[in-house]
């Protein structure tokens, strides 16, 4: 099994060609051509429903296509060499993935346990998210915006090469959002990929290098 | 992380949500011997012969409210968390692994206290030398419902009608277990070798545990 930290087996280029993706027969994503290199921050956006979680989930080779071709930090989608590089995405979801009956701290020692990581980085990382003071907190009582802090640890404990924000933004105060910015530009100083997606544009244009559109489930590039 | 590592970090975190949860010491057993007191003044049984229907009742109760043992991890599995397993590059196989194993834990605990529950409530005529080969295809029972549970979990997960259909998979999938607890002790009192039947319950267990392994990945891929 690979070390945490070793990406040799990890190829840089995550390419969608002519893609297309289904969910429960219904399509949802169709002929998307993109792009990123490391580096890069591409940020999508699109109103409800038109796909923007599909193409999230897409990325991290979560689904696949059923239309065209993709790879993913060198793995073809759909192909077993995704399990290979999985390890190496980072995904910030709509609905934050903590286990309710753990502290923040156990939520981030599972995590570092299961990727081999050393436990040593959770202490920095709770303070760098401003969660030292309450790593003892279950996390069926912490706020929204503690469970996104959360998460962001788990991100910098974990240091992916591919870093997937769904909606990261939506409900967090400044200092949150000038977090998750931290998170981004640590993961783009490690040569590592950004996509964001959001509803809100406005969320987009000043982190993103490149910003797309996403209607009827088609890409379209804005700037 | 090797297999075996990741196996016994899934079991050693499911155990400590039990343990803070209670939902199958302070949930499911109360309710599970209030079944086995309620289940002869059901049947209507003459209290005169109620020691004779105790194995068979802690067999009944055992495998409905086992059920719901069984298949407690998937009520609290959700779509996040099977993501977040994937991109930690957790083996599917290690989880299920390690679902097992915790939740044999627990499913050992919960019959061995509805035994004596059932010792306590029947006054059973047992026969000699029982304590051991009784829990040994306890053990084995226990085991091979919680593979079954677990299996039954993968199978349904991302179905909207889980719960019904999980339920549904397990029933005639315990067929063998049952029949294998409940044939050591009744060949124990006959004495009349309880050897296949424990035969029985190891190949039951072995079947259902390769089975999970071997589909651990596809199953998890086809949840999406």
């Amino acid at each position: 099994m690979l070390s945490p930290d070793d990406t040799s087996l990890v190829g840089s280029n995550t390419i969608l060609e002519a893609a297309g993706a289904s969910l429960s027969g219904r399509s949802i994503l169709r002929g998307l051509d993109v792009e990123i290199s490391p580096g890069q921050v591409l940020g999508v956006a699109g109103p409800n429903g038109a796909g923007k979680t599909t193409l999230i989930r897409l990325l991290a080779t979560l689904i696949s296509p059923d239309q065209g071709s993709g790879l993913v930090l060198g793995a073809r989608l759909g192909s077993p060499d995704v399990y290979d590089v999985r390890r190496f995405i980072g995904l910030m979801s709509h609905t934050p993935a903590v286990i309710a009956e753990l502290t923040i701290r156990e939520n981030l020692e599972h995590a570092a346990r299961l990727r081999g990581e050393d436990l040593k980085r959770i202490d920095t990382a709770l303070r760098v998210v401003g969660l030292a003071g309450a790593a003892a907190t279950r996390g069926d009582a912490c706020s929204f915006g503690m469970l996104r802090r959360t998460e962001a640890a788990r991100l910098l404990i974990t240091r992916p090469r591919l870093l997937l924000l769904d909606e990261a933004f939506s409900g967090l105060d400044v200092d949150a959002q000038e977090l998750i910015d931290a998170l981004i530009e640590r993961t783009i100083e490690q040569d590592g990929a950004v996509v964001m997606v959001s509803h809100d544009q406005a969320h987009l244009v000043d982190r993103a290098a490149r910003v797309m559109t996403l209607s009827a489930g088609r890409l379209e590039t804005v700037t | 992380m090797t297999f075996w590592a990741q196996a016994v970090e899934i079991a050693r975190v499911d155990l400590r949500v039990e343990r803070r949860l209670g939902d199958v010491l302070r949930v499911v057993l109360p309710f599970a011997v209030v079944g086995l007191l309620v289940f002869p003044f059901a049947l209507g049984v003459d209290l005169s012969a109620i020691s004779l229907i105790g194995p068979a009742v802690f067999w009944a109760v055992g495998i409905l409210f086992g059920m719901q043992v069984a298949l407690r991890q998937a009520a609290h599995d959700n779509r996040e968390r099977r993501d977040l397993y994937a991109l930690l590059g957790v083996d599917p196989a290690a989880r299920f692994v390690g679902r097992t194993i915790s939740g044999s834990v627990l499913m050992v605990g919960f019959l061995v206290v509805l035994l004596a529950a059932m010792i306590v409530l029947y006054s059973p005529l047992l026969p000699q030398g029982w304590p051991v080969p009784v829990i040994v295809g306890l053990c084995l029972t226990a085991v091979g419902l919680t593979e079954l549970g677990t299996l039954a979990g993968e199978v349904t997960a991302g179905l909207r009608n889980r719960t019904a259909l999980a339920s549904l998979i397990i029933v005639p999938l315990a067929l063998p277990l049952v029949i294998g607890g409940s044939q050591t002790l009744e060949s124990l009192a006959r004495d009349t070798g309880i050897l296949p039947w424990l035969l029985l319950l190891v190949a039951t267990d072995l079947a259902l545990a390769v089975a999970g392994v071997a589909m651990a990945r596809s199953l998890e891929e086809a949840s999406r």
